[in-house]
């Protein structure tokens, strides 16, 4: 079991160093220097500006720095925004959108679970049919049009929230929490759903029943613990897609958290804003695909003796 | 070859049985008409502009609508279905390519070549890819067919693995290794008796993969990462429909019920096959 989870770990560092490095090489790769852009700068200015962001050094060393400066949590200072670091503005925004993917997850969790599990116990009936077919529309719908569509409908037609920004207005966190939380609802309730069945179909469940378990304690002292294990095991990835949903969602409401960042980023060429922000989510999906991995092992009872 | 065809044709059977598989395929070979013949079923070209007009609702000379530039919605949705399932066919090919053959050498090699291979796979399975193609975009430009080749090298991963796994099952059958006793070379071994005994599992996967990867498409050009104007696809419309739903709400939706509805429809046919070709998963 140890022995597992420290061999998810040593795999977990070669695929990160080689994540930094491919995007370290691939934005130098790309076209143009970092300061030729809008307005043409004179020679002297350009010269100036390479040597003080270190530019003329030969290649091996500034990769170097930058590695070296990862791991102390530097990652260089912003092309875009002088005099400020591409630390300083990942901080200003993660705290955003770390609350938008909490309130999204959360309410992902509950409606997914609550309607997968009900689902599940209440197979071919309409409280089956009628979640699950939500489920599909959730997942066939993506995230840029939900969220417009929700803004059509509460915000401007019935004037009930606001259509934009976070933690100004009272209420503008629930339309964007609901758009980002949405598709994962869907996930989770067709995860807890097959989870659930395959679960409750096994020997021990009939068991507990046998022995005279209430129908409330079979289900949620045993079958949940394993029928949930998909859905723990998901969790890990849905962060990788919660962080591409999180630059669309806030595109459309207008909240200033990294995933808009990341993308104003990408359309002024920030590139060591995108080197960066692309290291920095690049970890966060390692690190969460390795805990949901660790977490669904421990969950499971088979894996967990050998 | 009489056992292989019963199969097929089981399944066939199957599908037919299945309404909403089969409502999901008589929308997807609609929609591939139109767009197929998009130049000449659409009432104007997709660059046509009418400026004087500008954005007027639906109407019986402009059925959808037209956008703030005077452009007819219907044309701007039949020619954005050509880019959509462009991207969706070409890049679901290009995952295809890469995942079968990655995954049949994988798993007849065996050994060493095929847990390296195998490990290879699971170090890019952990990989943000999403964050990755975007990157490309940004530094190679936005190039349509760099668009095609990343999101398909992205999406073979799930392929390689499912293809391996059909492999290594089929590897010790008699068959193979009565092939192999009888000296046939490893192309033919692919093509003759590996090839169609994995093509149930690969065609499943494959129409599951074409709406995740028009969703990425439709993603990034959202974003403004993907198609640039005057071209269009689904993603575009429902952008420029976004900048405008508070004024002209048909702009956006009118091509987000044709996303929607294609994604149902693919999503629909795919689990329909899939039931079909494995009756064990359906329940």
């Amino acid at each position: 079991m140890l022995g597992i989870f420290l061999r998810r770990i040593l795999l977990a560092i070669p695929v990160l160093i080689a994540v930094a490095s491919i995007t370290f090489f691939l934005v130098r790769l790309a076209p143009g220097g970092p300061f030729d852009a809008d307005k043409a700068v004179s020679e002297q200015v350009l010269k100036n500006l390479n040597e003080a962001y270190n530019l003329n050094a030969p290649l091996s060393e500034q990769y170097f720095d930058y590695m070296s400066g990862i791991l102390v949590g530097d990652f260089g200072p912003s092309f875009r925004f002088p005099g400020r670091s591409v630390t300083e503005l990942i901080m200003t925004g993660l705290p955003v959108t770390f609350e938008l993917a909490i309130y999204s997850m959360l309410i992902a969790l509950f409606i997914g679970i609550l309607s997968g599990v009900t689902a599940a116990l209440k197979r071919n009936t309409f409280l089956d049919y009628i979640p699950m077919s939500i489920a599909m529309i959730g997942i066939c719908v993506p995230t840029f049009l939900l969220g417009p569509l929700l803004v059509l409908i509460f915000g401007i037609n019935l004037e009930l929230l606001p259509v934009s920004g976070w933690g100004q207005l009272p209420g503008d966190k629930i339309l964007p929490s609901l758009t980002l939380g949405f598709a994962y609802a869907a996930y989770i309730a067709r995860l807890s759903r097959g989870g659930m069945l395959e679960i409750l179909n096994q020997d021990f469940i009939r068991t507990a029943r046998a022995k005279g378990l209430s129908e409330k304690m079979v289900v949620i002292k045993h079958a949940m613990q394993g029928g949930l294990i998909p859905v723990v095991s998901f969790l890990g990835p849905a962060v990788a897609g919660l962080l591409a949903g999180s630059f669309v969602v806030e595109t459309i409401f207008q909240i200033p958290g990294l995933g808009r960042f990341y993308v104003e980023a990408a359309f002024n060429r920030d590139y060591t804003m995108i080197l960066g922000t692309t290291i920095f989510f690049s970890f966060m999906i390692v690190f969460f695909n390795l805990l949901s991995d660790i977490v669904a092992l421990w969950l499971n009872p088979r894996s967990r003796d050998t | 070859m009489s056992q292989s065809s019963s199969l097929w044709s089981d399944a066939i059977r199957r599908l037919f049985k299945n309404k909403a598989a089969v409502a999901g395929a008589v929308v997807l070979v609609v929609l591939i008409v139109l767009a197929a013949f998009a130049p000449w079923i659409a009432p104007y070209p997709y660059a046509y502009q009418n400026l004087d007009l500008g954005a007027s609702p639906p109407s019986s000379a402009h059925l959808l609508g037209t956008d703030v530039l005077g452009r007819d919605l219907l044309s701007r949705i039949l020619y954005g279905a050509r880019i959509s399932l462009l991207v969706g066919f070409i890049a679901t090919t290009v995952a295809l390519v890469i995942g079968v053959s990655w995954g049949i050498i994988a798993g007849y090699s065996g050994g060493k070549v095929d847990s390296v291979m195998m490990r290879i796979v699971d170090i890019l399975y952990g990989l943000p890819f999403i964050i990755f193609i975007i990157l490309l975009m940004v530094i190679f430009g936005r190039n349509l067919w760099l668009l095609f080749l990343a999101i398909g090298a992205v999406e073979w991963l799930t392929m390689a693995r499912i293809v391996r796994a059909q492999v290594l099952s089929l590897k010790n059958q008699e068959f193979v290794l009565a092939a192999q006793a009888m000296g046939v070379s490893n192309f033919a071994m692919f093509k003759r008796h590996l090839l169609p005994n994995i093509l149930g599992p690969v065609a499943v996967y494959a129409t599951l993969t074409i709406p995740q990867v028009m969703l990425l498409e439709s993603f990034l050009s959202f974003l403004g990462l993907g198609i640039q104007p005057p071209m269009s696809s689904w993603g575009t419309l429902i952008k420029d429909g976004v900048e405008s739903m508070e004024e002209y709400s048909w702009l956006l939706i009118y091509p987000g019920l044709t996303f929607t509805i294609t994604l149902f429809a693919l999503n629909f046919f795919g689990d329909g096959l899939r039931d079909a070709l494995d009756p064990k998963t359906s329940e």
